[in-house]
């Protein structure tokens, strides 16, 4: 080996590493794609703040929003649930459900939340956290998109803005005929 | 300053091995399953290692899965179908990810070749330099008079 020939060697070495880190941060790393999309959603029965079962089955034949909030998740779950409400109202006679489920909060500080978006769609608290493991949550907000069938059909990560709650809901609503 | 670069990709290259966590004493298997895991809102730490709320939760739903009968396997299985193989804080040794597993040992024998080829390089030019250094450094005409001189010397 020359020294010429050393001399190429050490920056050519380099360049996979920096192919690398130049892939690695134009990736977002909380964009993990789930294994549950196109996979049959989860079944959960909770009890909801309002006091009543609140679970998946009973919507079935219904395009379902299945939304995972949470009232320390500052800004985005603040951003997201006037959307949510907003959109739930105007398509809620079209045969779409909405479901909160609120994740590692307190009852308290979940009901000044509600109360302070006055949100009328179902809403409870998963005490063990077993709805959101199932559901692969790693954060919050994270919203599924469930068609008609049960089917999960499109995961949301972050705050839920009208142009995606439409774009989803409409899409699956248009499949259901 | 090669050299010194070399030096530096070899001690870089050498990966550093993480101290080993306490083990939980209060189940092995619940150990084992926990520490394959990702705790899901932490960098880089295990179930096992994590003091949040998920992690406690997803500790709880271990323990509650291996109460019921489920192997070990089953259960990390269970989180791999729930999050995909993210989930696992070390990639399965199977198909794309033999890759992942085997370019740290690839790499060290890369720099090992190199190492040794620059070494012999190294070794190799001192020892030419002291043989070649003192038959150069004699010019004709006085090789010619020390040969003059021994002859004197000898016929005396």
């Amino acid at each position: 080996m020359t020294r010429r020939s050393l001399r190429w060697l050490l920056p050519v070495a380099a360049l996979p590493v920096l192919a690398l880190l130049a892939y690695g941060f134009r990736v977002n790393h909380r964009d993990i794609p789930s294994p549950l999309v196109d996979r049959p959603a989860a079944p959960f029965v909770l009890t909801s703040y309002a006091g009543e079962p609140m679970s998946l089955e009973a919507h079935r034949g219904r395009v379902v929003v299945v939304n995972f909030w949470a009232s320390w998740c500052v800004p985005a779950c603040y951003d997201e649930a006037p959307v949510l409400e907003r959109n739930w109202r105007a398509y809620r006679e079209r045969g779409v459900m909405v479901l909160g489920v609120d994740i590692q909060d307190t009852p308290e500080a979940a009901r000044k939340f509600i109360d302070q978006f006055s949100l009328t769609f179902p809403n409870a608290l998963d005490p063990t956290g077993k709805v959101s493991i199932d559901y692969g949550v790693y954060g919050v907000p994270e919203t599924f998109f469930i068609d008609a069938r049960g089917r999960i059909r499109a995961k949301h990560v972050g705050a839920v803005t009208d142009a995606i709650f439409r774009r989803e809901v409409d899409r699956l609503l248009a499949e259901r005929g | 300053m090669t050299r010194l670069l070399l030096l530096v990709f070899l001690v870089v290259a050498v990966p550093a091995r993480a101290q080993p966590p306490a083990t939980n004493v209060e189940d092995p298997r619940l150990y084992e399953v926990a520490s394959q895991l990702r705790c899901v809102v932490c960098q880089n730490l295990s179930v096992a290692d994590s003091p949040s709320e998920m992690a406690q939760q997803m500790r709880a739903i271990v323990r509650e899965r291996l109460a019921a009968g489920d192997s070990p396997e089953q259960v990390v299985q269970y989180f791999v179908d729930k999050y995909g193989e993210w989930i696992l804080l070390a990639p399965r040794r199977q198909g794309f990810n033999w890759l992942v597993w085997s370019a740290p040992l690839v790499a060290v024998a890369i720099g090992l070749v190199v190492f040794a080829v620059c070494v012999r390089r190294w070794t190799g030019r001192r020892r030419a330099r002291v043989t070649a250094a003192p038959a150069a450094a004699i010019d004709p005409a006085m090789r010619e008079r020390i040969r003059r001189e021994l002859e004197l010397e000898g016929d005396r």
